[in-house]
């Protein structure tokens, strides 16, 4: 084998290693990246039961009810708000009034079942997401975040 | 004054890392050995004078002086000693500390462990090592002072984030950083030779020890961190696939793609630009994984809130080295020469192969964690990027490279036998598919996957001990395989039982994630939960007090057919000064399988809700890290990578002769 027979083997099985990836990733793009939605977006982008989308914002206040294992509750952006119900432990830092990412799909009424409420690590932290979707509809508040406690992370 | 002595230490030591990048590297151009010695004395100095820094933040927090603004955040008097000594690392700016602390420490290793090194390439990376530790002594100074003072000290401090108040801590951080920061030595290496215009096997020799060491050191890290997740968070995952975990991950590819072909760049003099990339490589993922956890700019379990100065002047830093480095790279590596041939089928070949699949994996993760950042940055959508998207692509490109890790071993140099080296491996194949039968016929219902990689750890874990039970001759002369397995060098040693460390841990993963059981109800006290054969009785709550928490603690007696195995007492902690709370689960041993408890609300009528899980093997997962560790200290411990080699330098004599 030549030298250039040798590098033309590799190169090419450079090229199709790389082609296989790029594949997959483009793949795996379509079919499991999670779109992040805010209440509003959920009604104005008419989000079609099934699709499982990541639903965020405030927990509305006095909506929280929990039997046994099934928690159910309200995520409002100020404007829309959108029942959630959820199967399992909450985080513990999931509060009444605090900001949360919960993941899932809407079912045929409308209302979000979610598998997945998201922790945050701190308890004055806003998820950005959140604090976007916030701000989006006027209701951003400038001490959410701000205090100086969130300092605190994991390095 | 303990504060103020710190911040001027550090501003010392800035001062110190101007003159260790200046000078020294004039001194080279100039061929000047008296100014290319300044390096040495100021590299040690230098780290001296961020010790004393880090020694005074210590003793800040140790004596919970609240006038520190830092200490009074994350810091608080009743905390456990431990606690206050981790929480100087256990936020922003003592974290960067420990980042230049570690930088600064490389430094100085390499002045102290490099005096038979060529001069002028020795000068060049202590200046370039240098260079990277004055950027971050300015970012620290400018936008992450961990010295402030308050003006009116408070009575009380804030606590540390209850999340962070574990041992964890003091050892998860440590290590990562030792490897992210590890990799700057093998990227000052690079630069410098890329200066020269030199570079040959003497230099992987000389640069595979500190990349050996900086990828255990990453190894160790990035399992604790898991682990620790795994026990702290309550969720049961060992890997959410989050982008500060894959922040570490990538690295971590890097570092071993590089550990690997540094060795046929030692053995075979080829792939000498190819080591050099990476070399940049890794250390340039080390310092994007910096930016990504310290600016706050992907939604993350680990992020939080953060002022965006911070990250404007990491990615200043990141651009000037990464651009710098690839820059210098794209306009010096056409000069080096190129050696060594081989044919595709040779040990040669299996290690281009190795790195092929390595990289691609990597730029695969890379791709995964910023696409999300790209697409916000253009369309303001905001998606995540998550587990199902990085099983679909790694666990796919990742089977042909756990495949091949058998082989490379058991190929010659040069020119390979393929044909020869899989009738050598036949032993391990006919094991692997007995297994994979017995584990089909065992969870038929499963399907064919998980059975199959199964078989593929066993064909790992076997063919990593085929390559020396073949060398030992243990089978064909056993009574001599004692004396062949002393004489057998160190690194292959090292490269078996890093190989038996991959195989232990993907059984461990492959066997969690499908044999796993779960389970979540809400009981009461008396009422029993079955999992997995094991009853699990809850006999009631009761709360106790901790030193600056309190807590509810649940006991569950645990029977396995009627028989008494153990006591688990998960608990759910609230912290006063937080007004925080945390969930501390419970794990049983079984073997190395655990039974893993975590408690949900506790309800008004003495009921609580718990998620029971068994997770079968799932200590080899971080077993698994372990053997990798111990296989690369055996590698390390080789005496072809010590200083000196190949021949053994004096210093080495004098010491075998005591």
């Amino acid at each position: 084998m030549t030298r250039k027979q040798r590098r033309l083997i590799l190169i090419g099985s450079c090229l199709a290693v790389l082609g296989v990836a790029v594949a997959l990733i483009l793949g795996a793009l379509k079919d499991s990246i999670v779109f992040f939605n805010s209440p509003t977006d959920v009604v104005e982008k008419h989000i079609k039961p099934g699709t499982r989308i990541r639903l965020g914002g405030l927990v509305q206040t006095g909506s929280f009810a929990r039997q046994d294992l099934d928690a159910r509750f309200d995520v409002t952006d100020g404007k829309t708000s959108i029942k959630v119900s959820y199967r399992g432990i909450l985080p513990d830092l999931f509060r009444e009034g605090q900001g949360v990412v919960t993941e899932g799909a809407l079912d045929a009424n409308g209302s979000f079942v979610a598998d997945t409420v998201l922790a945050k690590h701190d308890e004055t932290y806003m998820p950005k997401e959140v604090a976007d979707a916030l701000k989006k509809q006027g209701h951003w508040k400038d001490d959410y975040g701000k205090t100086p406690g969130s300092e605190g992370r994991k390095p | 004054m303990i504060a103020e002595i710190g911040h001027y230490a550090l501003v010392l030591a800035l001062g110190l890392a101007v003159i260790q990048a200046v000078v020294p590297v004039i001194g080279a151009r100039l061929n000047d050995p008296t100014l290319m010695a300044v390096a040495e004395p100021v590299a040690i100095a230098q780290f001296g004078f961020v010790a004393l820094s880090f020694a005074a933040l210590t003793a800040s927090y140790v004596s919970s002086d609240f006038s520190v603004a830092n200490v009074v955040i994350n810091s608080h008097s009743t905390m456990p000693l431990i606690y206050k000594f981790t929480s100087v690392w256990g936020n922003h700016e003592g974290s960067m500390l420990l980042w230049v602390l570690i930088l600064t420490l490389f430094g100085a290793l390499v002045a102290l462990f490099s005096a038979n090194l060529p001069a002028m390439l020795r000068a060049d990376a202590l200046g370039i090592q240098a260079l990277i530790a004055l950027a971050f002594h300015l970012f620290i100074l400018v936008t992450s002072n961990p010295f402030a003072r308050l003006q009116e000290p408070p009575f009380e401090g804030r606590d540390l984030n209850p999340v962070l108040q574990d041992f964890g801590l003091a050892v998860h951080p440590p290590f990562l950083y030792l490897g992210y920061v590890g990799f700057s030595v093998t990227f000052s290496f690079a630069v410098a030779a890329l200066i020269e215009g030199r570079i040959d096997a003497a230099w992987a020799r000389w640069v595979r020890p500190w990349a050996l060491a900086a990828w255990m050191a990453l190894t160790l890290g990035i399992a604790m961190g898991s682990y620790w997740a795994y026990y702290e968070l309550g969720w049961g995952g060992w890997w959410f696939w989050d982008p500060v975990e894959n922040a570490s991950l990538m690295p971590w590819l890097a570092g071993t793609a590089l550990l690997h072909s540094a060795v046929v760049m030692e053995k075979r003099n080829a792939l000498k630009v190819w080591t050099i990339l990476l070399a940049i490589l890794a250390f340039s993922l080390s310092l994007i994984g910096t930016f990504l956890v310290r600016s706050g700019v992907l939604t993350s379990v680990h992020a939080f809130a953060t002022d965006p100065t911070r990250g404007v002047f990491i990615l200043g830093i990141l651009v000037f080295f990464i651009g710098g480095a690839l820059s210098l790279y794209a306009w010096r590596a056409p000069a080096l020469k190129q050696g060594g041939l081989f044919a595709p089928i040779s040990r040669e070949g299996a290690l281009v192969f190795n790195n092929l699949f390595l990289t691609t994996v990597c730029a695969t993760i890379f791709v995964g964690t910023l696409y999300p950042l790209a697409l916000e940055a253009i369309t303001a959508e905001k998606i995540s990027v998550g587990a199902p998207f990085f099983n679909a692509t790694v666990g796919v490109l990742a089977i042909p490279l756990l495949f091949a890790v058998p082989f490379g071993p058991l190929l010659a140099w040069k020119r390979g036998d393929l044909l020869g080296a899989a009738q050598r491996l036949i032993a391990a194949f006919g094991i692997s598919l007995v297994v994979i039968v017995a584990a089909f016929a065992f969870f038929g219902a499963k399907g064919v996957l998980a059975p199959a990689a199964i078989g593929l750890a066993v064909f790992i874990m076997i063919g990593a001990l085929t390559d020396i039970a073949e060398r030992t001759q243990v089978i064909n002369q056993p009574s001599n395989a004692f004396r062949r397995a002393a004489g057998l060098p160190r690194g292959a040693w090292g490269t078996a039982v890093a190989h038996l460390g991959v195989g232990i841990a993907l059984l461990g993963i492959v066997c969690e994630s499908n044999f796993g059981s779960e389970h979540i109800a809400s009981v009461k006290p008396s009422q029993t939960v079955a999992l997995a054969g094991y009853d699990l009785t809850f006999e009631g709550a009761v709360p106790r007090q901790g030193p600056n928490y309190r807590e509810l603690v649940a006991k569950f007696t645990i029977r396995r057919d009627g028989q008494i195995v153990g006591v688990m007492e998960p608990t759910k902690r609230s912290f006063a000064a937080r007004a925080a709370s945390t969930t501390e689960a419970a794990l049983m041993a079984r073997g190395v399988s655990q039974l893993y408890l975590s408690l949900g609300e506790p309800g008004t009528d003495g009921s609580i809700v718990v998620r029971a899980y068994y997770k079968p093997l799932v200590l080899l997962i971080w077993l698994g890290a372990i053997v990798m560790f111990a296989g690369g200290a055996l590698s390390l411990s080789d005496r072809r990578l010590r200083v000196g080699a190949p021949k053994p330098s004096r210093s080495s004599i004098l010491q075998s002769a005591k």
